[in-house]
C-alpha cells in the first residue's frame, strides 16, 4: 500500500526514514515536532524531499533516482489538515464540490453518500466561519473524500478540537474507516486516536523511524517508552463481546478462554448470541499484577486474567514496566520497581493480571 | 455658477476616459506583477520591484520625458508601434492613459502585493491537493481572497490617474480635447488672467470625483470583508 523512503530537511529537523505498510490504516505516531507533518506533506507533494522514493498503491509518486516528482495536484491524495483549511469565501456545498472544478467531478450519488456519512446536509448552505470546529473538520473530510482520492492523509484532524468535540467526531472516523475502502494515513500524537482504528503503527522521533509494525506489537514494546509517552503507554487487546448483565450494567468480553467485564452495554445493535470483535486499549498504569499465595485476599478488581511474564524493563526512576502474555496477547503493566522486586517477577513466571473495569471507558473501545 | 461650460465637460469626459483606460490595462498587469513579487523568489526580484516603484520616487517630469524618448515619434518603441500597428501614443489621449497607468502602477502594486501575501498559503496548498493547478488556484482561491485589497488598489490607482499631471504634460503636452485632462485644464486656467472662477469649479469637480472614488472603494471593501468574515 505504502512504500516510503525519505530524506530531507525541514527547518532544523533532518528527516531520514523508510517504512512500508500494507494496512488499510497506518498511523504515524510521535511527539510534536518529530517530523510527522513534514512526512505527510512530502507524501502529498506539498514539500519536496531531498532524496527518496514515495510509492502509494503501486504508483510511484516520487523517486529522486528516476527523476519522478508528480505534482500535488496529480497525486490524488486527499488531505485533511489539522486546521481544516476550508475556503472561507465558499459555502460548505462549494467547498465540498471544489474538486469538481479541477475535473474530478463526483457523481450526485457519491456526493449524497458523503454528505450522509458525515451528516452535513443541514450545513450545506452555511459559510465556514459560522461552523464549529468539529463541523469544519467534517466538511474538510468530506471535501477530501469528494476529490476521488487513492489515499486519505489525516494530519491530526482532532488536535485543534477540545475533548468534547473529539468525542463527537470520532464516530465519524470509525464510519469512514468502515464504510469506505480508502486507505488512510493517520497522523497523531494521541495514542487513544491511533489505537482506535490503526493497524500498522509507525513511530517517529526526531525525524527518524523508531518502530514500525502491527499496532498491538508496537504498543507493547518497552524500549519505546519515551516515544509513546509513559503516562499514555498502553496495550491493545482483542476480544469478542459476550453477554450483558443488566442488573450490574456490565458487559462481558471474551479474551481467548478468559473473560473480563467492562461497564455499560456494548454493541446493542447486533443480534443476541452473535460474536462481535472488539479492541480494548488498556493503559499500562491501570494494570496490576498479582501472585497467588496461601492467604486469601479479596479484591475489588474483578478483571483477573492469567498470564505469563514475558519481559521486564526497569527504568532509572521509581518505575518499571512488565509485559505479560495473556492468551497470546501482550499486555503492558506499569508499577514501581519495588513491586517488581517484592513479587519476585521474572520472565516465564505465571501471574494474575488485574485490570480495573472502570479504567476501560468507551472511548477506548473499537467495535469492529 | 451657471452651467458647466463645454470645455470643462470635455476635460471631465477625457479625464475619466484616460483614467479608466489606464486602470483597465494597468490593473491586470499590476495583479500579475504583484503575484510574481509576492509568491516567487527569482533572480531579478529586487530589480523588478525597484523598476515598478521607480515612478513613485522619480520626478514625474523625468518619467514623462522617459516616455517621450521611448514612445515619441523618434523613440524606438514609438517607431515600432507606429510601423507595426499604426499606433501613435505621443500627443494623443492614449499616451495620456499610458502615462497615467505608469504613474498609478506602483500605487496599485503595493496594496495588491500585501493582499496576496496575506492570503493563507495553506489554502492554496489545500486547493492543490484537490487537483487544482497553479492558475486555477490563483483564480479560485488567491484572487477572490485578495479581492478587497485589489479593489482598494484599483480605486487608489484610478484616483491617481485622474490627477496625473507632470508625466502627462511632458509626454503628451496639453492639447484641448485630446490630452487636456482636468488637472491640465486647471493648470491652464490658472495661467490665464480671467480663469480663476473656472479653475475653482474644475478643482471642486475633481475633489468630488476623488472623494466619490474613495468612499466607493471603502463601501465595496467593507461589504466584501463582511462576506469573507476575516481570514478564515
Amino acid at each position: 500500500m505504502l512504500d516510503i523512503e525519505l530524506e530531507g530537511q525541514s527547518g532544523a529537523l533532518h528527516v531520514d526514514l523508510a517504512f512500508q505498510s500494507s494496512s488499510d490504516v497506518t498511523a504515524l505516531f510521535g511527539p510534536s515536532g518529530s517530523g510527522k507533518s513534514t512526512i505527510v506533506n512530502m507524501i502529498a507533494g506539498l514539500r519536496r524531499p531531498a532524496r527518496g522514493r514515495i510509492v502509494v498503491r503501486d504508483q510511484v509518486l516520487f523517486d529522486s533516482n528516476a527523476g519522478v516528482d508528480i505534482p500535488a495536484r496529480k497525486r490524488r491524495i486527499g488531505y485533511v489538515f489539522q486546521d481544516s483549511r476550508l475556503f472561507p469565501h465558499l459555502s460548505v456545498r462549494r467547498n465540498l464540490t471544489y474538486a469538481g472544478l479541477t475535473g474530478r467531478r463526483s457523481s450526485n450519488a457519491i456526493f449524497d453518500e458523503v454528505v450522509d456519512l458525515l451528516e452535513l446536509a443541514p450545513h450545506l448552505d452555511r459559510h465556514p466561519k459560522t461552523l464549529s470546529g468539529g463541523e469544519k473538520q467534517r466538511v474538510a473530510i468530506g471535501r477530501a473524500l469528494l476529490s476521488d482520492p487513492k489515499l486519505l492523509l489525516m494530519d491530526e484532524p482532532l488536535a485543534s478540537l477540545d475533548q468534547g468535540l473529539k468525542g463527537e467526531i470520532l464516530p465519524y472516523l470509525d464510519r469512514l474507516h468502515q464504510e469506505t475502502q480508502l486507505p488512510i494515513v493517520y497522523v497523531s500524537h494521541s495514542l487513544g486516536e491511533v489505537s482506535r482504528f490503526a493497524e500498522t503503527m509507525v513511530i517517529i522521533a526526531n525525524g527518524r523511524l523508531k518502530a514500525v509494525g502491527p499496532v498491538t506489537d508496537v504498543m507493547t514494546r518497552l524500549d519505546l517508552g519515551p516515544a509513546t509517552g509513559r503516562h499514555e503507554a498502553s496495550s491493545l487487546m482483542s476480544g469478542h463481546i459476550g453477554s450483558y448483565d443488566p442488573s450490574y450494567d456490565l458487559s462481558q468480553i471474551h479474551i481467548g478462554a478468559q473473560q473480563i467485564e467492562i461497564p455499560g452495554k456494548l454493541g446493542s445493535d447486533y443480534p443476541e448470541g452473535a460474536t462481535r470483535p472488539v479492541r480494548l486499549r488498556i493503559r499500562a498504569r491501570d494494570v496490576s499484577i498479582g501472585r497467588l499465595s496461601d492467604q486469601e485476599l479479596r479484591l475489588s478488581i474483578r478483571n483477573r486474567l492469567q498470564g505469563r511474564v514475558e519481559d521486564i524493563a526497569r527504568e532509572s526512576g521509581a518505575y518499571a514496566e512488565v509485559v505479560v502474555n495473556v492468551e497470546g496477547q501482550r499486555l503492558r503493566a506499569r508499577m514501581t520497581r519495588r513491586s517488581v522486586d517484592d513479587l519476585e517477577l521474572a520472565p516465564g513466571l505465571d501471574v494474575l493480571v488485574l485490570i480495573k473495569a472502570i479504567a476501560i471507558d468507551r472511548r477506548m473501545l473499537q467495535i469492529g | 455658477m451657471g452651467g458647466i461650460d463645454p470645455d470643462a465637460m470635455a476635460a471631465l469626459g477625457l479625464t475619466v476616459k484616460v483614467a479608466a483606460t489606464a486602470i483597465v490595462f494597468g490593473l491586470p498587469l499590476a495583479v500579475a506583477v504583484s503575484y510574481l513579487l509576492a509568491r516567487y523568489r527569482f533572480p531579478g526580484h529586487m530589480i523588478l520591484n525597484g523598476l515598478v516603484h521607480l515612478p513613485l520616487v522619480m520626478p514625474p517630469v523625468v518619467t514623462g520625458y522617459g516616455l517621450l524618448l521611448l514612445f515619441g515619434p523618434a523613440g524606438p518603441l514609438g517607431q515600432f508601434l507606429n510601423e507595426a500597428f499604426g499606433i501613435t501614443l505621443a500627443f494623443r489621449w492614449t499616451g495620456a492613459a499610458l502615462a497615467a497607468a505608469i504613474m498609478a502602477f506602483p500605487l496599485m502594486v503595493r496594496p495588491i502585493r500585501v493582499a496576496i501575501e496575506s492570503v493563507d498559503q495553506g489554502l492554496e496548498s489545500a486547493a492543490e491537493t484537490l487537483g487544482a493547478g497553479r492558475f486555477l488556484v490563483f483564480l479560485t482561491v488567491t484572487l477572490p481572497l485578495a479581492l478587497p485589497g485589489i479593489i482598494a488598489a484599483m480605486i487608489l490607482g484610478f484616483a491617481k490617474a485622474l490627477g496625473e499631471f507632470g508625466a502627462t504634460i511632458t509626454f503628451v503636452s496639453n492639447i484641448p480635447g485630446e490630452t487636456r485632462t482636468l488637472a491640465l485644464a486647471i493648470y491652464s486656467l490658472t495661467q490665464s488672467p480671467d480663469g480663476d472662477r473656472a479653475a475653482l469649479m474644475l478643482a471642486g469637480l475633481s475633489v468630488a470625483l476623488a472623494f466619490a472614488a474613495v468612499i466607493g472603494s471603502e463601501l465595496v471593501v467593507r461589504h466584501m470583508q463582511a462576506r469573507l468574515g476575516g481570514k478564515r
